[in-house]
């Protein structure tokens, strides 16, 4: 192991302001400690850090890309893409934009951002990037990562993201985010720092409480039974979408053929030549107008993927709610059973055939010492198996309650980032 | 006097394919024979009254042909199915109105089926060689891949049938052969086609005797121009007819798809709550979309390919007279050549030299004169398809506009309703 374990708890200090678990966390009390801690701040005009950062209107914005050579973690020479991200603040007075912070990143960086955030807030629906790989794609031209139109796309969807974390009222806060536009080097050692791989739930677990989990929220259930059907329904759409595109495609480009023939036709005319002649230019024209028409439509295809993605980090948070309630119902049952073992000790009735019952009829009786050392570590189990439940409830409950909200809040989160990438006002 | 065809089936108005003269264009008065409008009115459901082929093709004009006003009206529709013990088979009803002193009467109605029209043009062939003999659309049809009893498929012929009849009658010379009008006006034409009656114009008769195996030296000018001419015409519209067919295969997979596409608006509106309508409205607008593409694809192989098909016969038949020409040209030149090489009968030439002299001037100026009518024709007829094919895909991109553009608006008031501000489809809420 190359780390020293840490403690988990400690973890999650320095990312999230409010820790999970805290009974009186809501949202609004959020926003209202931090307007209220807003004004206690001395909020110079020429110092950014970590805390007046959200006070000033910020402008993001993922301006450039530019291909890159470099050598991987293999040693090996690869191509890849590089975005730039600028940060402005706006002042209030003169609605000026100063340029605060800027650096490069690439797509690995962002993926990194956002699996940290998945691990560090479960309850929260993360907003998705833009896809690693081409997919669904019509033609073979749109699935290099390299081609222009490709990383243009990318670059949308990258701002996108950041935006809809920076619109958001509980990840715009996250230390790590604040990092990761403003420090440039040494960033992906500080995220690996806060060990949050170690914290992911495994799938294995997450799957196996998706089966035996008896009593999920309602809504949850259904959530997951409508963002799988979405899932799976925009899936067939583009699937389609894309061969219907490369079939138009064929349709316009084999009219690209009677461009030469028309031609070739109007030199043996003489009064029929200028305008055959006419007519092959058209056509010429027709079959090359495809190509913007559908890179036209493969922004709509980006529109429909989002769907995709915000259906699957959807599915994500009502995964992580039956795994916690599955987790409570566990510890439910293990509290329950050891109260019966104590009672059964306590009272001296063996109500239900147990090894200790059979072996006692065989070999005698224990001690009274023995027996209440059992029973005071049994009761010191059952207090502590109470403590947890009551916790893991209560765990369980204020991520019902804050998922709940956040769920909302994402139906009105694209409000934020379509009028355009300009000030956002702190949430 | 009003068109005596105005009374007729609107598939004539609509089909539009009579011969129009190269006078057509000219801003010219008629006269007492003004444009008139068939039926008295739009026919329904054809193309946009703006499109200027939609025009031509609902106005028969009354054109004058050599000076002459016009006196012969042949009309071929109301396609019949017969069933007898032998075989099934298709009859079309021909109507002829006419003025002229070859018809006893004014009026003509008889059915002919295809071999008739088959009979009628190796007739016209064998005597009229030296004339341009319009094509029939194709003869035979490979059974089991186009159903020769279709709707479609006896519509297109029935158009090809009526064209083939129009062309004849518009021909100064052909429109007076006798079996043109056994053809029209006999009752029964099977009795007549026994009878083997060869009756063979002067030319017919003379051209009949031309003895092969003379070899011709070189083509005249003129006649080489018009040969390569219709080689390379042939060799693009085959490469024309090519691409159409490959455009409208690849339109009937693009047409595949769309209909897949469609439906799965319809599913994801199912699963939807506010946005189900739009959606709905979405999978709607592609059926719209798919149906336009439909009648686009029927019009394309209906009207446009046999157009081509029919110019690539006819080119084929030409070049065949073209070569007949050669062989009266080539025996005439022999035995010019073989009377100066005697050198007994100078000056006087032999009768049969000037018979050779006599039949080969003759074949060049019919055959000058009809190349120049053919020349007209194919300019207004390729006119007409080209702007046909314009037309036809301009209306489907309407359909098209018209089915996106209904829905814009169910669109723009679910996003002001929901306060977004989204392009396409508003952000789903739960």
């Amino acid at each position: 192991m190359e780390q020293a374990p840490r403690d988990p708890e400690r973890q999650l200090q320095p990312a999230p302001l409010e820790p999970l678990g805290c009974p009186d966390a809501g949202l609004g009390a959020a926003v209202g400690k931090e307007a209220a801690g807003a004004g206690e701040e001395d909020s110079g005009v020429d110092t950014m850090t970590h805390n007046n950062f959200w006070l000033k209107k910020i402008e993001i914005s993922v301006s450039e890309a530019e291909k890159r050579t470099g050598r991987n973690a293999m040693n090996m020479q690869e191509t890849y893409t590089a975005y730039l991200i600028e940060t402005r603040s706006v002042e209030h007075t003169d609605g000026q934009s100063v340029l605060t912070d800027s650096l490069w990143r690439r797509y690995s960086e962002f993926e990194l951002l956002r699996n940290y955030l998945l691990v560090y807030y479960p309850h929260i629906v993360v907003p998705p990037l833009p896809e690693k790989r081409a997919e669904f794609v019509w033609h073979k031209l749109s699935a290099d990562n390299m081609d222009p139109d490709f990383v243009e796309r990318r670059r949308i969807g990258l701002e996108n993201f950041l935006l809809r974390i920076a619109s958001h009222p509980i990840l715009c806060r996250d230390k790590i985010f604040y990092l990761f536009l403003t420090q440039e080097g040494n960033w992906k050692e500080t995220v690996n720092e806060t060990g949050f791989q170690l914290k992911a739930d495994s799938r294995l677990k997450a799957l196996n409480a998706t089966f035996r989990v008896k009593n999920p929220d309602k809504r949850f259930t259904d959530l997951k039974h409508y963002s799988d059907e979405l899932q799976s329904v925009i899936s067939h759409l583009l699937r389609v979408r894309a061969r219907v595109a490369d079939r138009l495609y064929g349709v316009y480009k084999v009219h690209g053929n009677y461009g030469r023939v028309f031609s070739e036709w109007s030199a043996i005319e003489k009064e029929m030549g200028d305008g055959l002649q006419s007519a092959g230019h058209h056509m010429d024209v027709y079959a090359s107008s495809i190509d913007d028409i559908l890179e036209d439509e493969e922004h709509y295809a980006d529109q429909l993927k989002e769907y995709l993605f915000y259906a699957e980090a959807l599915r994500a948070v009502c995964r992580k709610h039956e795994l916690m309630q599955y987790d409570l119902e566990m510890a439910a049952q293990d509290l329950a059973s050891k109260k019966q073992q104590c009672e059964e000790l306590a009272t001296g009735t063996v109500r239900t055939f147990s090894l200790k019952g059979m072996t006692t009829k065989l070999f005698g009786q224990e001690t009274p010492e023995q027996r209440e050392a059992r029973i005071k570590v049994l009761e010191e189990q059952i207090n502590e198996g109470e403590q947890q439940l009551k916790s893991k409830n209560l765990e369980g409950r204020e991520f019902v309650k804050n998922a709940w909200a956040d769920i909302k809040l994402c139906s009105h989160a694209d409000q934020y980032v379509q009028k355009g990438n300009s000030s956002l006002d702190q949430c | 006097m009003p068109h005596p065809l105005a009374g007729s089936s609107s598939e004539e108005a609509v089909g539009g394919d009579s011969t129009p003269s190269p006078d057509l264009l000219m801003a010219r008065s008629f006269g007492d024979k003004d444009l008139i409008l068939p039926n008295g009115g739009t026919p329904a459901g054809t193309s946009s009254p703006a499109s200027s082929s939609s025009l031509l093709n609902r106005l028969q004009l009354d054109d004058d042909i050599d000076g002459e006003t016009r006196d012969l009206f042949v009309i071929v529709d109301d396609p019949k199915k017969h069933v007898c013990t032998m075989e099934t088979y298709i009859t079309y009803r021909i109507t002829t109105k006419s003025t002229r002193v070859e018809f006893d009467l004014p009026e003509y109605s008889v059915r002919r089926r295809y071999q008739d029209f088959d009979w009628l043009r190796s007739k016209l062939e064998e005597s009229q060689p030296t004339h341009l003999i319009p094509p029939l659309p194709e003869k035979f049809v490979v059974k089991g891949v186009v159903d020769r009893f279709s709707e479609e498929f006896v519509e297109t012929r029935r158009k090809a049938l009526d064209k083939f009849l129009k062309r004849i009658t518009d021909h100064p010379v052909l429109s007076f052969n006798e079996h043109f009008n056994v053809f029209l006006t006999a009752k029964d034409l099977n009795a007549y086609k026994k009878q083997g009656i060869a009756l063979l114009t002067r030319m017919g008769e003379s051209v009949k005797h031309v003895t092969g195996g003379y070899k011709l030296r070189t083509r005249p000018l003129e006649f080489a121009a018009i040969g390569d001419y219709l080689d390379t015409f042939a060799l693009k519209l085959g490469t024309i007819d090519r691409i159409a067919q490959r455009i409208i295969k690849e339109e009937i997979e693009y047409l595949v798809e769309l209909r897949e596409y469609g439906p799965v608006y319809s599913t994801w509106s199912a699963l939807e709550g506010e946005l189900a309508e739009p959606l709905e409205g979405v999978s709607a607008c592609i059926g719209n979309c798919s149906t336009a593409l439909e009648e686009l694809t029927d019009d394309m192989t209906e009207d446009f390919l046999p157009v081509l098909r029919e110019y690539i016969l006819y080119s084929d038949s030409m070049k065949s007279v073209l070569k007949k020409r050669d062989q009266v040209q080539a025996e005439y030149e022999a035995k010019l050549e073989a009377v100066a090489l005697r050198k007994e009968d100078r000056p006087k030439v032999p009768a049969d030299v000037e018979k050779c002299q006599d039949r080969m001037e003759c074949f060049n100026a019919d055959l000058k004169a009809d190349m120049e009518r053919w020349q007209n024709n194919k300019r207004q007829d390729f006119r007409q398809l080209l702007m046909g094919m314009a037309d036809k895909n301009i209306q489907y991109y309407e359909k098209c506009l018209m089915a996106w553009e209904s829905i814009i608006p169910l669109l723009q008031e679910k996003q002001e309703a929901n306060g977004f501000q989204l392009v396409f489809i508003p952000w789903w809420s739960l």
